[in-house]
């Protein structure tokens, strides 16, 4: 009897999450496959068509890994404080469950691109670290993302802890620019005139496309991690509910 | 000397204190009943600074390179040391939600409240600071620069502080976790202080430093105590 | 007929997992005292923590007066009186300096009253020792000492009465049977047997709650 009491409330409540586990679930081959050929295409073109860069050689070809995880990371940043945000106004709960899913996507991207940083480093710096102010923000960036996910994690209550993070990931997203003028500004202030990373002279096209391509591929696997991860959080979350059900019984 | 009750009641002052000035007052007079919270920063500040001769050379030169450094690292830690028991004890007896359920604007309270822990770290942090600067050999001319930067740079450390404080609140141990959320949010305040005092060293004028520190102090005025009163209502609710 | 104080419908609450109540409806009228009663755990204290706005975990709607009360938000506020689990009482303050502090924060509380709201609890004498100093009950007493001072209408008590002696509790309820007959709304949950008869209408959660 309580279940056909439930019914109503439960379609109610679960008509997003239901809506976007079925809508996820179709959009995600799609993205797998794009993400796949991009990649695959884009690393093939970067690491044996592209020319070598006439003062690096052949190690600048990092970038076509480093330059792509470095955007992702941010826009994963800037993702995650959006849907946070629409979570806490709104009340979605799909919401939270997308800023929930970010995190540790954005972190693992972040250190990706401070490995792919610190590994072009030694042969165009002698050294594995430098206090480059793009690394440096870049490195900052992570610690944001770290302090999220340990927010998350400590609060026990999932409402409680989707609100606190989207607090601060939005306190994070003012932030950034205020955290990557002021590193920029050390930078140069310590280091006159080195060599920075990405700042070069306008790239030849045929550097510039396999970029290109490489970005794109990249933000089509982050879908498909962040997709993955979104079911997984809606399947746990919405575990008592008849559809979650029928779906692993069936 | 007498002692009805009736001439107490006409001696009392029964005047209703506005939201700000009441909450400052009341965290005023707490920490002067617990004095002990009041010295202990100043004396994890003094303590900070003394490792690094000990830690790495007590060489005078080296250390007046980087005793601006040093001394701002050191006044970030003593900051978010005390930045845990902030509302803490508020949560703990209760305070903490007449305050979320009182009709007055939260925004002001809770600027009450962030004023009064800068008064009482900050402030003192920023005087002691001088001392040091001269236990460190910083020069002469530093001095200025040292003492107006953590003049206008404690306070955006303790606004910021605060939405740490307040998120985590609720949490059984919120001290580790206050410094991760926070201690990145820091380092503006923390480059540019430093740079200031750089700057007063070798001469060059501090004033657009400072506009900066302000910059950010504005900002954090205008925008932390927004973020504070959700941060307290989530964490209260949860 | 009067549109009631306190409207709550379709309120639906869980925890870890559980749920608390389901499709919980009911209304408190001017002149209620209305006592909240249900068994550990079901869910009372979140109730009144819900209903006096601090916790928003919930589905459903309360209305203050016909207005959803997230859109009078202040306005609630202002005719609100909430006694907690914690009474809300600075230990190294003095009774006289917590309730000069409630009544910087909540402007329905009449300062003029302090005296004899302290002498009413039985705190005169005490105005100026810290509140650490005295008995658990006492502590209480501090934070019930707002009552009397009160001019909220509305008065959300969670268990008023632990840790006060019999005299007290009856003190109590004589001072809420008077807010009540003026026009005034409570809502309270308690372990103590309440004299007050008919005055009081009782909302039982183990029956309203969606358990199966």
């Amino acid at each position: 009897m309580a279940e056909k009491k439930w019914m109503p409330r439960w379609f109610y409540q679960l008509a997003s999450p239901r809506w976007c586990y079925q809508i996820t679930g179709k959009l995600l081959p799609i993205f797998a496959v794009a993400a796949l050929i991009l990649l695959v295409g884009g690393t093939a073109w970067a690491l044996i068509y592209a020319p070598a860069d006439y003062q690096q050689g052949n190690s600048f070809r990092i970038i076509y890994i480093h330059v792509p995880s470095a955007i992702l990371a941010q826009s994963c940043y800037m993702m995650m404080a959006v849907a946070g945000a629409i979570g806490l106004i709104w009340k979605m709960k799909v919401a939270d469950m997308v800023a929930k899913a970010c995190a540790p996507i954005g972190a693992s991207i972040a250190i990706l691109a401070l490995a792919t940083g610190a590994i072009w480093g030694k042969p165009t710096w002698g050294a594995w670290w430098v206090w480059d102010a793009r690394l440096t923000s870049m490195l900052i960036l992570l610690f944001l993302y770290l302090g999220v996910i340990a927010l998350n994690s400590a609060i026990e209550s999932e409402q409680t802890a989707a609100q606190a993070t989207a607090v601060l990931a939005l306190v994070g997203l003012v932030n950034i620019p205020i955290i990557k003028y002021s590193v920029d500004w050390w930078n140069t202030l310590h280091q006159p005139a080195t060599f920075t990373l990405t700042e070069r002279p306008a790239m030849a096209m045929e550097m510039w496309l396999p970029l290109l391509v490489m970005v794109i591929g990249f933000y089509c696997f982050f879908a498909v991690v962040m997709m993955l991860r979104l079911r997984n959080e809606i399947i746990q979350r919405e575990r008592r509910s008849s559809w979650v059900r029928e779906l692993i019984s069936g | 000397m007498t002692n009805h009750p009736a001439e107490k009641i006409a001696v009392r002052d029964l005047k209703v204190d506005g939201p700000f000035w009441g909450a400052l007052k009341r965290d005023l007079l707490l920490s002067y009943r617990r004095k002990s919270d009041l010295i202990n920063p100043l004396i994890f500040f003094l303590m900070v600074a003394t490792l690094f001769p000990l830690g790495v050379s007590p060489d005078s030169v080296f250390l007046a390179e980087v005793a601006p450094g040093v001394v701002w690292v050191a006044a970030l830690l003593a900051t978010l040391l005390s930045m845990d028991s902030l509302f803490r004890s508020d949560f703990e007896d209760g305070t903490l939600e007449q305050l979320l359920l009182s009709p007055q604007p939260l925004f002001m309270v809770v600027l009450a409240k962030v004023l009064a822990h800068w008064m009482l770290t900050g402030l003192p942090l920023t005087l002691m600071a001088p001392l040091l600067g001269v236990m460190l050999f910083l020069p002469a001319d530093g001095m200025s620069g040292l003492v107006l930067s953590l003049l206008l740079g404690t306070p955006t450390l303790s606004l910021v502080g605060a939405i740490g404080a307040a998120l985590t609140v609720g949490l059984r141990k919120g001290g580790v976790l206050i410094s991760l959320l926070v201690l990145p949010l820091y380092i503006p305040v923390l480059i540019f202080g430093t740079a200031s005092i750089q700057a007063a060293l070798t001469g060059l004028p501090v004033g657009g430093y400072m506009a900066i520190l302000g910059a950010m102090l504005a900002l954090g005025l205008i925008m932390a105590p927004l973020a504070i009163s959700a941060a307290l209502r989530i964490s209260v609710s949860g | 007929m009067s549109t009631p104080r306190l409207k709550i419908e379709n309120l639906f609450c869980e925890r870890d997992d559980r749920i608390l109540f389901d499709q919980l409806s009911f209304d408190v009228n001017e002149g209620e005292v209305v006592q909240i009663e249900g068994q550990n755990g079901s869910g009372k204290t979140t109730l009144l923590r819900i209903l006096s706005g601090l916790s928003r975990h919930y589905e459903g709607d309360i209305y203050w007066q016909d207005v959803p009360i997230h859109s009078c938000a202040e306005a609630f506020r202002e005719s609100l009186l909430y006694f907690g689990h914690q009474p809300g009482v600075k230990a190294v303050l003095t009774p006289e300096e917590n309730l000069r502090w409630f009544a910087a924060m909540h402007p329905t509380i009449d300062l003029s009253k302090l005296d004899y709201a302290l002498a009413k609890v039985g705190l005169t004498g005490y105005e100026d020792v810290p509140c650490h100093t005295l008995s658990a009950g006492q502590n209480r007493r501090v934070s019930l000492a707002r009552l009397y001072m009160s001019n909220a209408p509305l008065w959300i008590l969670d268990e008023p009465f632990t840790a006060i002696d019999k005299k007290g509790v009856a003190q109590n309820e004589a001072l809420i049977a008077e807010h009540a007959e003026q026009g005034g709304t409570v809502l309270l949950t308690t372990h103590h047997e309440l004299a007050m008869g008919d005055l009081i209408r009782r909302v039982n959660l183990d029956q309203l709650a969606g358990t199966s």
